[in-house]
């Protein structure tokens, strides 16, 4: 019964134990969740939970399984904000290589 | 107006539609008892593609017992039950007595 | 020339549970975060306010919230009959706004402990409890959960009686589950907030009971 299964549907899948160290989260976590409920909800509504649902289901089983999951939320972010015209790939490729630099160069945080 | 009742025993579907469901495979094919009726929600599976997801669909709880789901295969006790929240365009009336008793 | 909102923390007052992280960005998410973040800004879609607001607000919700609404249910038979038949209303009465979502409150007994899990992703009554942990967001839980329960009560150090049904509920849809951990022995005569303090975030999950009046598991 695994015909057409999303990446995400799991539940009786064999699995190890269950790890249960903990971390505050980070900054950047923060963000990323602040930035997530900021996107979704009114008044911009951008996009709602189960287009971000949908679009986690469309990454790649190998990235789904390798990602921590604040990595896949930025990730599926930025899939839906070109998909709804928001940003273009364009400018988050100039930005992120601004990003870069400015890091490379010892000034961003 | 609700299809199903509480105690109702329910059959969820055997499919396997493209696209975005909230219906986990572990539950499909398998039949099990209403334990709770939660109202009219909109289509998930609409709604992850931007649509309006409507008309709503009535949305129930329906427990499993644990053996009927893993044929012992598991770690749990006789009488365990999962619960799955399941809308009902996935649901059929069931045949079996299984709660005739 | 683009206003450096990178390091945001520098351009408006903080508040004091706002911890600067001096970690230096490593990876490519990290630097997707910040790139994103200040594009936005930029094009006035969003502002450094708001987000600085809205992570003061979630770091505002804890599961003390959830502890206050369980010990109050302990205490008062009345509130605890309307928290069961509409979670939504009776939360909002104690200043909990929960929208979208619906909050269902499950009670545990001596014949049934309920355990929460979202298989197909985090689900979770993220308004009243926080952020869910790691571990509940984690493959393991969410694969074993549905299948393995009481190894995975064990794991948690958590007894659950044999005559005592496990249902582990599976949150696919717009409910959010919050248990109704049990009431520990011992506890009469205890005050609210005394009784909050001995109510877990694991214990309104399901993986773990209530303590005890002396630190112990009930």
């Amino acid at each position: 019964m695994s015909e057409n299964r999303a990446i995400s549907d799991i539940g009786g899948l064999p699995a190890g134990p269950i790890d249960r160290e903990d971390h505050e989260p980070t900054l950047v976590e923060r963000r990323i969740d602040a930035l997530m409920m900021l996107m979704r909800a009114k008044p911009r509504a951008f996009w709602g939970a189960d287009e971000n649902r949908r679009t986690i289901e469309s990454l790649t089983p190998e990235f789904y399984e390798g990602s921590a999951y604040y990595q896949r939320w930025v990730t599926v972010m930025r899939r839906l904000m070109v998909e709804k015209g928001i940003l273009t790939e364009a400018e988050i490729e100039d930005k992120l290589a601004e990003v870069r630099a400015r890091h490379d160069e010892g000034g961003a945080k | 107006m609700s299809r199903f009742e509480i105690g109702d025993r329910v059959r969820v579907a055997r499919a396997f539609p493209p696209g975005h469901v909230r219906t986990p495979v572990f539950v499909r094919g398998l039949t099990g008892t209403v334990v709770r009726y939660f109202g009219h929600f909109r289509n998930p599976s609409e709604l992850a593609y931007g649509m309006t997801g409507l008309p709503e669909l009535s949305l129930y709880q329906v427990a499993f017992d644990m053996d009927d789901v893993w044929s012992g295969d598991g770690a749990y006790a006789a009488g365990d039950t999962v619960t799955a929240d399941i809308y009902e365009n996935w649901l059929e009336p069931a045949e079996d007595k299984k709660n005739a008793a | 020339m683009p206003h450096d909102a990178g390091s945001h923390d520098h351009d408006h007052d903080h508040t004091k549970t706002f911890q600067p992280d001096i970690k230096e960005p490593t990876e490519d998410w990290e630097f997707l975060e910040i790139a994103l973040r200040e594009l936005l800004i930029e094009k006035d879609v969003i502002s450094a306010r708001e987000i600085a607001d809205t992570i003061e607000a979630w770091d505002q919700k804890t599961p003390e919230n959830g502890a206050a609404i369980v010990a109050k249910a302990w205490a008062d038979p009345d509130f605890k009959a309307r928290l069961l038949a509409d979670g939504n209303a009776v939360a909002a009465e104690l200043g909990y706004k929960i929208e979208g979502t619906k909050l269902v409150v499950v009670e545990n007994t001596s014949d049934l402990h309920h355990m929460v899990v979202c298989t197909l992703c985090s689900c979770y009554p993220r308004p009243i409890l926080g952020i869910p942990p790691l571990w509940y967001k984690s493959r393991a839980y969410r694969s074993r959960a549905v299948r393995e329960p009481r190894a995975i009560l064990a794991e948690f150090g958590t007894d659950v009686a044999d005559g005592t049904e496990v249902r582990v509920l599976d949150s696919t849809a717009d409910i959010r589950y919050l248990v109704l951990p049990r009431r520990p022995e011992g506890t009469d005569g205890m005050s609210e907030a005394e009784l909050a303090g001995l109510v877990t975030r694991d214990a309104m999950i399901g993986t773990a009971t209530a303590k005890m009046p002396d630190g112990s598991r009930a």
